[in-house]
């Protein structure tokens, strides 16, 4: 692709992907709605799809108000680290055998990176909120984050080592025969996991804990700076489902259908399966989320790399044999 | 190496395109956002009632303790991610290697986790008092 279509690719990116979260909002209430058996939002255009815009326009017109007791800098900049990340990390996704904006040999390593950024964003928020409820949301999410990067870029080294590569083109190719969601079946547990609680999604939204933190680290936020920390939460969620794809189902593989439309189809029953695990898993108690993460995932990661690595190499063997 | 430097630009417009959406969208909501001063609009929320000394509390020091397994076991990471890029390369013999590794540091985590380092809410560490109700399922160890 000429390096014209990839800047016009780029921004239509963006626009997707920031429409796409907008999207979310509304089509997350719907799906839960159907789900417990109530309507959700369905009053404004069809099927309530209004809805997004009526948020917007809300969000946009409410008082733009930095506490005079924060740390004034650090308070605004928190939310947008969270978007600004999330979106970069969207470059390096290929959506078809020509379709990324960057392609580079660590492509997976730059994901990795940018995801952990996400982690300032929630700290400095809680912190520079100078509030009780803002701090220790700030501070468990942090802590939470932390752990559960340990694993999260363990849990793909299993894939990396069947390809040989960090390019992400190469890891969607090397699946042409066999998708990694088989011989990966660990790894993909143990990343989808991470990434919830990554991009703390329900089961793992202890950060926001509404009815013992009010609303966490986002406490002191209102308006559009409140609207950024969501659309950060959201974009993640369509990030990490990128990632899987690209990762374990073969990314843009498939018979028939143009690969772009594979890729988007894959990504949307991910999403999907994200929202439904929203509607069905209670929150765990802050020390059973550490628990998980250090005593059975980390662990767990590591099995998953030996036996990996063991049968890898015998199968490898017995080929050359 | 050389396609790569010409297609980094898309990149750099792409980066300036997120910051400048990001920029608009804090300007555009302090153009058109309401403004308003009553009572209690400066005061720190804390569910309706007026909040008590300083904010910047003590904090558990658990949160300190997952921080600086967090630098250990990330800096594992770093080494198995240099193995697994050349893990066909490498062979048995780098698998063996990193096997010992592995193992090292399964048994930092096995010493960490039975030192109740990760115990959080019940000190069974040295110097605080052991719960009584905690007896029974250490002696399991």
């Amino acid at each position: 692709m000429s390096e014209l279509g990839t800047v016009t690719f780029g921004l239509l990116l963006i626009a997707a992907a920031v429409g796409g979260a907008a999207v979310l909002t509304w089509f997350e209430r719907r799906l839960l709605g159907i789900w417990q058996d109530r309507y959700g939002p369905d009053r404004l255009g069809p099927l309530g799809i209004g809805q997004v815009v009526a948020d917007m326009l809300k969000l946009l017109t409410k008082d733009d108000w930095v506490p005079p007791f924060s740390d004034r800098f650090v308070f605004v900049f928190a939310p947008t680290a969270i978007v600004v990340a999330m979106l970069l990390g969207f470059a390096v996704v290929p959506f078809a055998p020509q379709l990324y904006v960057l392609d580079i040999n660590i492509g997976l390593l730059f994901f990795l990176g940018m995801t952990s950024l996400a982690v300032y964003s929630v700290l400095l928020g809680g912190l520079a909120s100078n509030n009780k409820y803002a701090l220790l949301g700030g501070l468990r999410s942090a802590a939470q984050m932390v752990s559960y990067e340990v694993f999260m870029g363990l849990s793909l080294m299993g894939v990396v080592m069947l390809t040989g590569s960090f390019s992400l083109r190469a890891i969607v190719e090397a699946q042409r025969d066999l998708w990694y969601c088989v011989p990966q079946v660990l790894g993909l547990f143990t990343f989808l996991i991470a990434g919830i609680a990554e991009s703390h999604r329900l089961p793992f939204d202890l950060p926001e804990a509404e009815h013992e933190l009010t609303a966490g680290f986002h406490t002191e936020y209102g308006g559009m700076k409140f609207a950024m920390f969501m659309l950060g939460e959201y974009l993640g969620l369509i990030l990490i489902s990128c990632m899987i794809t690209t990762l374990f189902f073969g990314g843009w593989l498939g018979p028939w259908l143009p690969p772009l439309l594979w890729f988007c189809l894959k990504t949307f029953a991910l999403i999907c399966f994200f929202v439904l695990l929203r509607g069905a898993i209670p929150r765990p108690r802050y020390d059973q989320l550490m628990t998980l993460g250090w005593k059975y995932m980390l662990p767990l990661t590591l099995l998953n790399l030996v036996l990996t690595g063991a049968l890898a190499l015998l199968l490898e063997g017995q080929r050359h044999v | 190496m050389t396609d790569a430097v010409t297609s980094l630009w898309p990149f750099l417009v792409y980066v300036v395109a997120v910051l400048l959406l990001v920029a608009t969208m804090l300007g555009l909501s302090f153009v058109l956002g309401q403004r308003r001063a009553n009572r209690a609009t400066n005061m720190p929320f804390e569910s309706g009632v007026l909040s008590v000394g300083s904010p910047q509390i003590h904090i558990a020091v658990e949160f300190y303790l997952v921080a600086i397994f967090f630098v250990i076991f990330d800096l594992e990471t770093v080494f198995i991610f240099a193995w697994a890029v050349a893990f066909f390369e490498l062979g048995w013999e780098g698998f063996i290697a990193v096997l010992v590794f592995i193992a090292i540091l399964a048994v930092a985590l096995v010493y960490e986790l039975s030192t109740g380092a990760l115990d959080w809410g019940v000190k069974t560490r040295a110097g605080a008092p052991r719960p009584e109700s905690r007896q029974p399922q250490e002696e399991q160890h």
